[in-house]
């Protein structure tokens, strides 16, 4: 069975022709399975941005196709906007985009627009909002008078309704304090796990990434760097350091300890792995 | 998408219609456009196309991107040609049908599409030769004294400066927010004007509301940073006023001079 | 514990409280909260959104004025209104959007924007706008576009601008949370720069625990009050604390935490990737063995 998304040899210029002229993506080939947890991490410039919003086609690829379900989706343009309604894209500050008179009606815009019956647009709602824990009662307030933290979720809320087949997540934890980063990530999490969705989250950060996600894909200067396993991914430990990512403080510890000497796998990415390995070392040593 | 808009821009440059004082560059614009209207007869033009031609010249920006102002207008333009050949009268050239064309029409007729073409133009050789900050400069200076009157000069200018700084921003964030309305599904091209015009709502209600939190921000910004308005104010950039403006100013009188006079010549 | 000198205190709170207009009688931001901070010092206020850190912040230069107690700037009350642009010249802010802080077109104009708001003399404004943007390293975008540049360019840009006024203390509220890794790093070089070269005292609002650890002193916030202040060694070390107010602690320090958990004795105060390693290290050496594997 074809992955639900697929790229082949996707490139996209921006400004063709002008002094501007940049080259953002440069022959990508992605293939991406249904229900993955998929992890992109990259610089600012890598093509990050980019690449997320060809595979909703509001970026029309310069070169190259892209596949949703095997088919091509620009093959028909009048098709193309009801591909958002599968792929559901949510940006950086999501919180930006709201605009209506109640958290229900903004949540309603997606479902609104997929031409869906009054009764269905209800039912969606109220799941959303039960995912991302906004209540009935804020259901009915002004977007503006909830809290930041609330308004982001309002905002995820509005893509979720869309019951989209894939959910690409732009730097979802932007700006939050680590709890508020972390309740966000756990929703997500949840979702994916309950509804089977194919998961994209885009971030710098690599210790999120590490713990949530099941693939990596690392992208620089418009090319895919490398894509496999957390661990596959971080035993290059010391690439991802040149090509200036942050790499969890543990990993940096662990390419430390192997520079001084000692003989440890550094793709270690999270202090519980970091412990269980060290205590195993230590009890080897004092045993 | 909406980034591609070049609202009257500025090229840099070091030439000497760059290095005017703004002022005497504003000032010399607005005689401009008062000779313009003033002018009668073709005698009377040439002396401020010579003006126009050279300053253009010396300006060093290409003739086909200061005509590029003129696209947008090209209907007006030829309407008002057309309804000048058509209905003035005089001595016939052509009867087509039943609309009669004199040759005083095709003279009336050019010489209103000259004006207009030529009043772009110099209009433009201004924002394309003076930069923003420069062109609030020399209208806050040139106003100052109205503040005798009451008149918010630092105010408006201040005003002026931030709308001007804020409007790539905005245009960006414009950008981003229709985006992620597309990404559920907003439409903003298809449909009646009606339609249409209601797409625009999720874009501009988020947007306005947006400005106005950057209002808010950047007001207790400028008050951290010690902004009380323009009272004892100083500035960095003073505007001096160089031979290039007396000669300019010289030039500018002698050939409009010229142009009035020759008003009283009939062709 | 040394006695502080009159002279030496920059910021002075002396049993501070401070309440939202829009909230219930009980909710106060700042609760009675005491907190002195020295000339040349680098602190960080960390805490978790709501804690009272950038409540507390916009008291230091009277954005904010107490609602009960006291608040003083270099000795100046900031409930005093004749004291106010004084008091705003002696301690510079910066805010968390790199946008929002930016008021004119081009880079040099927006740096020169307070110098001109203090009526400096304009041969003066030039030198202060270039030696600025010297200390900034953005001299070379001088006459730039603001609007082209990068997040963490901005932030410098913002600071720059707060530095031509000469202030002795900088505030910034939170100045990396809309930043990439490259922006969050150019700014926290450039005020640690100007923290050990200039002198300025530092004061960094932050949730990031990364950024705490580079200061000299950490003070944390809950409810409106501060729960613990030391060096970043010590507050790290109080790990359970830590996590009980919703923050977390480095990587470095958590594993090391844990290990001790688990019986081994390794010194908790390793909080660098460097420290943590060759505390490991230590502890991984084989006793009695000698490590020809040497490390530079």
């Amino acid at each position: 069975m074809p992955g639900i998304i697929k790229t082949e040899g996707l490139s996209h210029v921006y400004g063709k022709g002008t002094p501007f002229e940049r080259k953002a993506l440069d022959n990508i080939d992605l293939e991406i399975e249904r229900g993955e947890f998929i992890g992109l991490i990259g610089h600012t410039g890598s093509g990050k941005s980019t690449l997320i919003q060809h595979l909703n086609g509001l970026l029309k690829p310069t070169e190259g196709r892209v596949l949703v379900d095997g088919k091509d989706i620009w093959e028909d343009i009048r098709k193309v906007r009801d591909i958002r309604f599968r792929v559901g894209l949510v940006f950086q500050y999501p919180e930006h985009q709201l605009f209506e008179e109640t958290v229900y009606k903004d949540i309603a815009f997606g479902p609104t627009n997929m031409g869906l019956e009054k009764y269905e647009i209800e039912e969606r709602v109220y799941e959303a909002a039960e995912f991302v824990g906004i209540s009935r009662e804020q259901l009915f307030r002004s977007p503006f008078e909830l809290s930041g933290g609330q308004k982001r979720r309002a905002a995820i809320a509005g893509v979720i309704a869309m019951r989209p087949d894939v959910l690409i997540l732009d730097e979802p934890t932007a700006g939050l304090d680590p709890a508020g980063r972390e309740e966000i990530l756990a929703r997500i999490r949840d979702y994916h796990a309950i509804r089977n969705t194919t998961v994209i989250l885009v971030t710098h950060n690599m210790e999120e990434i590490a713990r949530n996600a099941s693939r990596i894909i690392v992208m620089e200067k418009g090319r895919i760097r490398m894509t496999g396993t957390a661990h596959d991914v971080f035993s290059h430990a010391e690439d991802l350091r040149d090509m200036g990512l942050a790499v969890p403080q543990i990993t940096q510890v662990f390419l430390r300890l192997r520079e001084m000497g000692l003989d440890v796998d550094p793709s270690v990415y999270t202090v519980d792995q970091a412990k269980r390995k060290i205590l195993k070392m230590w009890r080897d040593v004092h045993a | 998408m909406l980034k591609d808009i070049t609202l009257g821009q500025y090229f840099p440059g070091n030439t000497p219609v760059h290095r005017m004082d703004p002022r005497m560059k504003i000032l010399l614009t607005m005689g401009y456009i008062v000779i313009l209207f003033v002018a009668k007869g073709i005698l009377s033009y040439l002396p401020i196309m010579i003006w126009l031609i050279t300053a253009v010249a010396l300006s060093r920006i290409k003739p086909s991107v200061i005509l590029r102002g003129v696209k947008p207008l090209i209907f007006v333009i030829t309407l008002t040609a057309v309804l000048n050949m058509f209905y003035t009268p005089g001595t016939e050239l052509v009867k087509i049908w039943v609309i009669t064309i004199t040759y005083q029409g095709v003279y009336t007729a050019f010489l209103m599409v000259l004006r207009i073409v030529m009043l772009i133009t110099g209009t433009f050789l201004l924002t394309y030769t003076t930069s923003p900050i420069a062109l609030t400069d020399g209208i806050e200076r040139l106003m100052s004294p109205l503040k005798a009157i009451r008149v918010p000069v630092h105010e408006l200018a201040m005003m002026m400066t931030i709308a001007l700084r804020f409007i790539p921003t905005l245009i960006e964030e414009a950008d981003k927010i229709m985006n992620a309305q597309k990404a559920r599904g907003a439409d903003f091209e298809t449909g009646s004007i009606i339609r249409r015009a209601k797409a625009l709502i999720p874009l501009l209600v988020p947007l306005f509301i947006s400005a106005f939190r950057r209002a808010d921000e950047l007001a207790i910004a400028m008050e951290c940073r010690c902004y009380r308005g323009g009272e004892g104010r100083t500035r960095l950039r003073q505007l001096n006023y160089g031979p290039v403006d007396v000669y300019a100013l010289i030039f500018s009188v002698l050939l409009w001079g010229a142009a009035i006079a020759c008003r009283s010549i009939a062709i | 514990m040394t006695i502080v000198n009159a002279n030496d205190v920059i910021l002075r709170a002396e049993n501070l409280s401070y309440k939202y207009d829009s909230a219930s009688e009980e909710d106060f931001a700042l609760q009675g909260l005491n907190i002195t901070v020295r000339k040349g010092e680098f602190i960080a206020i960390l805490g978790h959104n709501g804690s009272g850190k950038s409540t507390l912040a916009k008291h230091f230069n009277a954005i904010l004025l107490p609602a009960g107690g006291k608040m003083y700037v270099a000795g100046m009350e900031t409930a005093d209104e004749n004291l106010i642009y004084s008091i705003r010249q002696t301690v510079g802010m910066v805010f968390q959007n790199p946008d929002n802080q930016i008021v004119a077109n081009i880079v040099e104009e927006d740096i020169a924007f307070a110098p001109e708001n203090l009526g400096v003399d304009p041969a003066e404004i030039r030198k202060r706008v270039d030696d600025a943007l010297k200390a900034v390293g953005m001299y070379e975008f001088k006459d730039h576009a603001p609007h082209m540049l990068s997040g963490g360019q901005k932030q410098r840009i913002a600071i720059a601008g707060v530095i031509a006024m000469m202030p002795q203390c900088i505030v910034l509220d939170e100045p990396t949370a809309m930043l990439d890794p490259v922006g969050r790093n150019e700014v926290l070089r450039t005020i640690r720069l100007l923290n050990r070269e200039y002198g300025i005292t530092i004061v960094l609002i932050t949730h990031h625990m990364e950024e705490a650890a580079i200061c000299d002193r950490v003070v944390v916030m809950e409810k409106g009050q501060i729960a613990t202040d030391g060096t970043p060694k010590e507050v790290f070390a109080q790990v359970e604390m830590l996590k009980s107010l919703g923050l977390t602690v480095p990587q470095t320090v958590e594993l090391i935490y844990m290990l001790r958990k688990e019986g081994i004795d390794i010194p908790l105060d390793a909080l660098s990737v460097e420290e943590c390693a060759e505390a490991i290290y230590n502890v991984l050496k084989p006793v009695g063995r000698d490590n020809d594997a040497r490390y530079n």
